[in-house]
Formats: C-alpha cells, sequence, structure tokens
C-alpha cells in the first residue's frame, strides 16, 4: 500500500532513517522519559498514546514526577498501566476519582491524576468525578473521550455523539432512543471545585501541542493547590468508529469535535464563553500556522 | 535536470514498531513522508523519508506508536534531486 | 481500688456509646482515614469519626455514596496508610465489588458492619462479591471486646494484606458503657508495607503499582489475572489459623447453643440461668464468623451427652449452615432464632427479648415446639392447597 502524496516539488530518494545522523542534535526524544518501553497493545491510528505521551512529558518538564502518582481506570488505555514509570493505583471502571481522593488526602504534598475514558468516567463513573469536582479535590483528573467503548469493540457511551454509529446505535445515535451526549467539560467547568478545565484533541501536531499546554496549566493549578483540574482529550478511535486509520483525524473533527468544542473551558476559576473560547481557538490556530511556517511547533507545554 | 533541497531536520523512523496507520503522512508540513512499498514484520506498510525535512515534530507528536526521533542539523544538509 | 472521675465513671473510663468506643479503637489501632455514607445504625460510626480522626492527624471524607467511600478508602490503603470504610449491610451491598477488587490488590481493608440484625451472615463470611475471596469477619459480643477486636482488625488485615469486616448492629453501636480505650499491642511483626505508592519511585525506572489485575510494570512478573487470583486464593488455607471461638459448659451439656455478637451474650445469659435451674446446656461463640470455628463446633457435638445442636441467629437462619458443616451429622441441628426487628427495621426485635431466648433455649432442650412470639404469628406466610401438591 503506498500514499500518493499532493506535493507538486519533487520527493527525492528514500533516506536512511534506520540510524541517528551525526552532526544533529535531537529536538525530540523516541520516549518519554516516563514510558518504560515504546510497546502497547493499543490498534492502529489511536489517539490514546498522543494523549498519554502528552501528561507524560509534562510532569517530566514541570519536574515533579518523583511526586506523582497515576490512578487509572479500566479501559484500553490500562495497557499503558504496566508501562509508564509512574507509581500507580490501578482503580475500577468509574471509581478512579474517588481513589485518587484517598491517595491525595493520605499525601497532600504528591502530584496525583488520574486517566479514565467516557465510558468509564462519563457512563460508569459520572457522580464520581462531578463530586471529586464540586469538593474540590487537588488532584488533575485526565479524560480521554473518543465517544465509543473502545475496548469492547464500539459501543455507544454517553459521550457518543448524535448520529454516531456505534456497535449498538447502528443507525446512529438517535436522541429520541437513545438520548443526548454529556458534555462532560462543560458540566464540570460550572462547578465551584473545579479550578481550571479544558477540551484538548490530539488530531493534528497543533492539537497535541495545545493539548500539552493545557496539561501544563491543569497539573499547575494542582501544584498551587487552586482547586480541582480537569483535561478532556479527544482521541481518535479508527477500530471503534469502523473508518480507515488515516480518516481518524478528520471523522473526529467532524462529529465528536464538532459538539465537544476544544478550548480551555474554565481558566483561574472563571467560566470562559463560547466566544472567548472560540476566539482563543482563533488565535491558537494562527499561532501554530506561524509556528510550522517558522519549521517547528513550541511543543514545551 | 535537478533541483536541491535543504534538510533542516531529520527523523529516524523503528519501522518495526509501526502499526501504518498513515497518521504522520499528513501532519508532515512540508509533506516529505510517504507510506513504503516493503511491509515491517507485522505485516504493515510504514513511512519513508525524502529530502526536505524541517525537524518540526510534527509527526512524532501524532505517532501513536512513538516510532520517530528527530534531529535538527547544525548546518542544513543538500540534496540533489531529479525534477 | 479506683477512684471515681468527676462524671461518676472509674478513673480511666468513660461512658460513651458503642459506636465512640469502635472508632477510638481505630484511632488507638492507628486508623488515619475513613470514608463512609450515613445509614442507620451504622450512622454514629460516621459521626465519630468525623469528630475524631481530624485531631488525631487523619482525615474523614463524607462520601457521596458508599461506591466513592470505598473507592476513598481504597486509595488510602495504596498509599499505605491504615483506612477503614463502613455501613449497614444493604450499604455494604454497594461496596462489594469494591471488596472483590480490594481483596485481589492485597489492600488491608478494615469494613465496619453495623448490621441490622444478623441478616449479613452470608454477606459477610461468603462475600457479596466476585471472585475468589475470604474476608475474615469479628464478631464482638460487646462493646468492650469491640475494642479489642477493631485493633485486631487492623492488625489482622495488615499482617494478612486481606479486608478484615467487623460484624456489629444495633446494639453494639448504641449502647453506652463507662469504657477505657487503650491501645493494643499485638506481640506479633508485621510485613513492611514496601508495595505501598508514595510517588518517589515515580520516574526512576522502577516504579510501583497496586493492582487487582495481576499486571506488573514493564520488566517485572506479572501474574496475570489467572494468577492473581490464584495466588489470592493460596492465602485462603492460612487465614484459617485466625479462628477464635468461645465456648462453656460443654462438659455435661446436652444442648449445645451456637450464636454470635451481640445475641450470643443474651443467649449466654440465658443459658447461664437455666443451668441455676439444674438444666445441662452449654454454648458454643464464633467470635470469628469466618473462619468459622467448625473444630470447636464438631468437639462440643461430639460431647458425650450431647443430644441436640441449636443455632440462634436473629435472622431466617444463616450461620446454621456452618453449624451442620460443623456438626457433620454428630447431632440433630435446629434453628432456634428468627427474623425479628424492632419497628423501624434498624434494631432487634422481641426474639432478642431474655424471656424469649430463654424460652426458645428450653423449648429446644426439652423437645418441645418452639414457643410462639406475641404479635409475629400474623406475618405467617398462608400456603395455598395447590401449593401442597406435588408438581408431577
Amino acid at each position: 500500500m503506498s500514499t500518493t502524496s499532493a506535493n507538486p516539488t519533487p520527493l527525492g530518494a528514500v533516506l536512511n532513517t534506520t540510524r541517528a545522523p551525526t552532526g544533529a542534535r535531537v529536538v525530540e526524544p523516541l520516549l518519554p522519559d516516563l514510558l518504560l518501553t515504546q510497546e502497547h497493545q493499543m490498534c492502529p491510528g489511536c489517539g490514546e498514546p498522543l494523549a498519554v505521551r502528552c501528561y507524560l512529558d509534562v510532569l517530566a518538564e514541570l519536574g515533579v514526577a518523583n511526586r506523582s502518582i497515576a490512578v487509572a481506570g479500566i479501559g484500553c488505555y490500562t495497557s499503558f498501566s504496566g508501562t509508564i514509570d509512574l507509581d500507580l493505583v490501578q482503580a475500577l471502571h468509574g471509581r478512579a476519582p474517588s481513589v485518587a481522593t484517598g491517595v491525595k488526602r493520605m499525601l497532600p504534598d504528591s502530584i496525583v491524576m488520574t486517566l479514565q475514558g467516557d465510558g468509564d468516567m462519563v457512563n460508569e463513573g459520572l457522580q464520581e468525578v462531578l463530586h471529586t469536582a464540586a469538593r474540590g479535590e487537588s488532584i488533575t483528573v485526565v479524560l480521554l473521550n473518543n465517544g465509543v467503548f473502545g475496548e469492547t469493540g464500539g459501543h455507544m457511551t454517553a459521550t457518543s455523539v448524535i448520529g454516531q454509529r456505534t456497535k449498538n446505535s447502528l443507525d446512529g445515535r438517535d436522541p429520541s432512543y437513545h438520548g443526548y451526549p454529556i458534555l462532560i467539560g462543560d458540566l464540570i467547568a460550572q462547578l465551584q471545585g473545579a479550578a481550571y478545565v479544558a477540551r484538548g484533541s490530539v488530531h493534528n501536531a497543533g492539537a497535541v501541542a495545545r493539548t500539552k499546554k493545557m496539561f501544563r496549566r491543569a497539573f499547575e493549578a494542582q501544584i498551587n493547590r487552586e482547586g480541582f483540574s480537569f483535561v478532556e482529550v479527544l482521541t481518535m478511535c479508527p477500530t471503534g468508529w469502523f473508518i480507515p486509520t488515516r480518516e481518524g483525524p478528520q471523522y473526529m473533527t467532524e462529529t465528536l469535535g464538532e459538539v465537544h468544542i476544544m478550548g480551555e473551558l474554565k481558566v483561574d476559576g472563571r467560566v470562559h464563553t463560547t466566544e472567548e473560547i472560540h476566539a482563543e481557538n482563533v488565535a491558537r490556530q494562527t499561532e501554530i500556522e506561524a509556528q510550522l511556517a517558522r519549521g517547528g511547533l513550541d511543543t514545551e507545554g | 535536470m535537478t533541483t536541491t533541497i535543504k534538510s533542516r531536520g531529520t527523523v529516524t523512523i523503528d519501522v518495526e514498531h509501526c502499526k501504518g496507520c498513515e497518521l504522520c503522512i499528513p501532519a508532515c508540513p512540508p509533506q516529505v513522508l510517504t507510506m513504503s512499498q516493503p511491509v515491517n514484520r507485522m505485516g504493515f506498510a510504514y513511512p519513508e523519508l525524502h529530502p526536505g525535512c524541517t525537524g518540526c515534530a510534527a509527526c512524532l507528536l501524532v505517532c501513536p506508536d512513538f516510532v520517530f526521533e528527530v534531529f535538527r542539523f547544525a548546518q542544513p544538509v543538500e540534496h540533489e534531486v531529479e525534477s | 481500688m479506683s477512684l471515681a472521675s468527676p462524671t461518676g465513671t472509674p478513673a480511666g473510663r468513660s461512658l460513651m456509646e458503642g459506636s465512640e468506643a469502635l472508632v477510638r479503637a481505630a484511632i488507638a489501632a492507628g486508623c488515619r482515614f475513613f470514608a463512609g455514607y450515613p445509614m442507620t445504625p451504622f450512622t454514629e460510626v460516621l459521626e465519630h469519626f468525623a469528630r475524631l480522626l481530624p485531631d488525631a492527624g487523619g482525615v474523614c471524607v463524607n462520601a457521596e455514596s458508599e461506591l466513592e467511600a470505598v473507592g476513598m478508602a481504597w486509595g488510602a490503603l495504596a498509599t499505605g496508610a491504615r483506612a477503614a470504610t463502613g455501613s449497614t449491610g444493604q450499604g455494604l451491598s454497594l461496596m462489594q465489588e469494591s471488596f472483590s477488587e480490594i481483596t485481589l490488590a492485597e489492600l488491608p481493608l478494615v469494613i465496619f458492619n453495623m448490621a441490622r440484625g444478623q441478616q449479613d451472615y452470608y454477606q459477610a463470611t461468603r462475600g457479596g462479591g466476585h471472585g475468589d475471596y475470604r474476608h475474615i469477619v469479628l464478631a464482638p459480643q460487646d462493646v468492650a471486646e469491640g475494642v479489642e477486636l477493631v485493633q485486631l482488625a487492623f492488625h489482622l488485615a495488615d499482617k494478612w494484606r486481606n479486608p478484615v469486616l467487623i460484624y456489629g448492629d444495633y446494639l453494639l453501636a448504641h449502647t453506652q458503657e463507662s469504657i477505657s480505650v487503650e491501645r493494643i499491642d499485638f506481640a506479633e511483626p508485621l510485613p513492611p508495607k514496601t508495595w505501598a505508592v508514595d510517588g518517589s519511585t515515580s520516574g526512576s525506572g522502577r516504579s510501583k503499582s497496586v493492582t487487582p489485575l495481576g499486571v506488573a510494570k514493564h520488566g517485572q512478573p506479572a501474574m496475570g489475572q489467572e494468577g492473581k487470583a490464584q495466588y489470592g486464593a493460596t492465602k485462603i488455607p492460612f487465614m484459617e489459623r485466625e479462628v477464635r471461638s468461645e465456648s462453656e459448659w460443654l462438659d455435661d451439656a446436652e444442648t449445645v447453643i451456637v450464636a454470635f455478637g451481640s445475641p450470643a451474650k443474651f443467649v449466654k445469659y440465658a443459658i447461664k440461668q437455666l443451668r441455676a435451674a439444674g438444666h445441662r446446656i452449654g454454648y458454643v461463640r464464633p467470635i470469628t464468623l469466618w473462619p468459622f470455628p467448625y473444630e470447636a463446633v464438631a468437639a462440643a457435638a461430639r460431647g458425650p451427652h450431647v443430644q441436640r445442636v441449636g443455632s440462634f441467629e436473629l435472622c431466617a437462619g444463616q450461620m446454621i449452615d456452618d453449624v451442620r458443616i460443623g456438626v457433620a451429622g454428630a447431632a440433630p441441628v435446629h434453628f432456634i432464632g428468627g427474623v425479628s426487628t424492632d419497628g423501624s427495621g434498624f434494631g432487634v426485635g422481641r426474639i432478642l427479648d431474655v424471656e424469649q431466648v430463654t424460652a426458645r433455649v428450653l423449648a429446644l432442650h426439652q423437645g418441645v415446639e418452639q414457643p410462639t412470639v406475641p404479635g409475629y404469628e400474623t406475618f405467617g406466610y398462608e400456603i395455598q392447597p395447590h401449593q401442597m401438591e406435588p408438581t408431577r
């Protein structure tokens, strides 16, 4: 299989990319510092490893790795429990925010984060995350939202968007039959205990770079004891969406991304308006395009 | 007739860990990645690099399988390409 | 000779309800985290933890549900802290999934069940959750014993890295006694909590995980889910060594009564009165419901004069299954308890009146029909004629 490029300029020969070049410096290493191995069990084109890389990089950059504890929910990402180099407590489906609460209350100086999916958090554990946010627990809750139960093979979750076809909504999610999706980030932003709430994405390099910044602000909110912080990351699940891997980013922006609007939803305890989020999105897109034109994205969180 | 293409950076690609998702292909701003004809041991095609890399790391940022390592040259490397 | 304190209680003692004594015992044992949700008759345990834990340097979270309470305790335990949760049996039903997984994760949880009667014997000893696990279950007969057993619970939980449940009830939680809560030092070393996470090994390449799934960090040997379950199961016969029971008057007993918890104290009193009147009756009181004192019950049932064994429980008859296993046919086993609550459904009912207990034990001893309880006759299920006919 090959993909033809629309590049009008000639490509030239394939270069040797098997070994590190001489006379060059590493811009980005192969693996984040906090990943024990490159191998994982995610499907081709999965967005979850990208989100995992984002927050691992940020924890390392902030210099707080050696007091960080992760609490993992149950989903595809659970297989990272054994490969991320963080002390970890494995929780049940939906229960990670409560387990993280117990960890943080016993170790108030630690940096505690959860890792959950939309099935885990918004279906099974909705009340746990809402109450944890309302209590203002000083933890960072991470949602990998792909709008399906990926691990079971592509079933409807509470965040699946209207019209989304899944294995148990074969003709598309019909609100009169299946109900409406929950925009969990927007819901949490309304809670007084939440200090920082953002929704990022990993559908392209600019989105990944922006999501890293969101992780940085969320962890900083925890370090500064501002309250509950929440980062939702829209991730591709081509297997669960039943589409070719290369169509994942477009499918995401045209379905989930249209409903679960990306942006910083609450900063310093203030809920952002739709207009503010839109203006910020435009500004960020302009900035990313400028950075790419200069030859590299700002990836330092 | 030939054209000179400058590479400001380059990447290494761990092709045996690639699952062939192709996310890196459209992510590359100078569009110097293409998918291979041969496949790796898992049976997946993988990306190949052509001259013109800027070392921007966009490919790395979107690669779910962490196959890229990104480098920048102190001095750009020039490639002569048939046009 | 101790001097009376200003409150009229002996020096070193003070009058407090059972819930407070149990909570003070937990704190004396080093418990520093509690999360719970109010439910009668457990609620006061939560109240006292909320009031007393902060001053002891601990945390009590008023969880928004039982599901969250047990999850919070889970997280606190993973850091190596001594932590507990609790409810009544109804609330513990909600926690069962976590109990199963906490046991697989080998976390030393202490669970308080201030039960509505003795209806939670199966739940406590058989587990309401999934998988192959056992919890050590301690059933104090009164507040003084509760103060000991609560501290023993934290010790055994750490010793076996396994949950331990305190089975109490309305009487245990609410009876006021003059009590002194002293820290007990168990002369037995405990394994160090090298498995606990505090974040300090993160980023070192030797990070740790506390998990029920049998997965391990990359490069370390992993048990897998099957291996984890098998490993957990191998613990069970070792934990059986923790069996505890009390018995009395078995040498000449013609009738043996088995009873546990608060009702056992009533049974013991009734038997003492009956023995004074010349009736040769003895008893076995399981202190651990799991492991059940099968050998003690078996030995009692094989006594030279034993003709019958009675199981007195404030429920429809659950422990009687274990009594039958212990007796193993050596003597007929009869159920002499019954469902009996107060009007609210939370406390104990008329079957625990001393007159009723005495009459029931005596009726069994004399081989006559169990006495009726005034007011209970109307609750009998009326069997329809067609239900009496054979199905084929």
